[in-house]
């Protein structure tokens, strides 16, 4: 069996946290960009940003997923640098860390 | 004794999906651990992978319907903005919070890291199917994938229980109602 799906799959789905993270950070430090992001008045900013952090996800899996639908890939790297990714995305949705980009 | 609506949508995203995350995450960290060819039988390897999917597949599915219900259903009930004047803040849990700098941190930072982080769990929970599903019963002579897949769904239950924690903090702080 390749590996590649298996590797396109953990490594979108690093991006689209880190994707997810990024957009977070920057709605928290660009107000118009929190604002654009307000695509639900009763959710806020945070609806922009999920929909973007799947839409993202998923673009990520299904470029990934062609590109290495039929490779073998090195399941190892792709793992470390998804983990990598992780922590992107779990740092910049950490209040006190987007909070030194706050817009005032 | 009764539950409002809101109250309702409450118990679904947090017992119903929340609770169901974290039982059916030790059924897949349990049949992960077990599934070795030299452990089980070639039928206990069937019932395992079948057993595998199905809790992979609903951690994933009740990781999807949490965050869901939560962020549009009960969070704009959190996040509601007092009529000007209001001063019974009971149906206003966030401004309930952040009128007294007593808990304010719970909003501050407790919500605002929840409300983000509890999105980062269906996509590893996503992950994670996603693979139980492609490897099915060849889980058994792939260890870097079954250990691959192991780290993934800990990781989710780690963040889940985060998530989880800091909502029953913040539901007893101030409920929405």
């Amino acid at each position: 069996m390749k590996t590649g799906p298996s590797a396109a799959a953990v490594l979108a789905g690093g991006i689209g946290l880190a994707a997810f993270g990024i957009i977070s950070t920057l709605a928290e430090a660009i107000a118009s960009f929190s604002k654009a992001l307000t695509w639900s008045k009763a959710v806020g900013a945070l609806s922009g940003k999920t929909i973007l952090g799947i839409a993202v996800w998923l673009a990520a899996w299904l470029l990934l997923g062609l590109a290495w639908k039929d490779r073998e890939v090195k399941i190892g790297p792709v793992v470390v640098v998804s983990a990598i990714l992780l922590v992107v995305g779990v740092l910049t949705t950490f209040p006190p860390f987007f909070d030194l980009f706050a817009a005032d | 004794m009764q539950f409002t609506s809101r109250e309702f949508w409450t118990a679904i995203h947090g017992m119903a999906f929340g609770f169901g995350f974290i039982l059916f995450f030790t059924a897949t960290l349990a049949l992960l651990l077990t599934l070795r060819s030299g452990a089980l039988t070639a039928q206990g390897v069937r019932t395992n992978v079948i057993l595998l999917k199905i809790s992979g597949l609903v951690i994933a599915v009740l990781s999807w319907l949490a965050v869901i219900v939560g962020t549009w259903f009960v969070y704009p009930w959190y996040r509601a903005v007092p009529p000007q004047g209001t001063t019974d803040l009971s149906g206003f849990p966030r401004s309930r919070l952040l009128a007294n700098t007593a808990v304010s941190g719970w909003h501050n930072f407790g919500m605002e890291w929840k409300e983000h982080l509890g999105w980062v769990v269906p996509i590893i929970a996503t992950v994670a199917a996603y693979l139980i599903f492609r490897y099915g019963e060849k889980l058994t002579e792939e260890n870097r994938i079954r250990w691959t897949l192991f780290v993934i769904v800990c990781v989710a239950f780690v963040l889940a229980g985060i998530v989880g924690v800091l909502g029953a903090i913040i539901t007893k702080e101030a409920p929405v109602v």
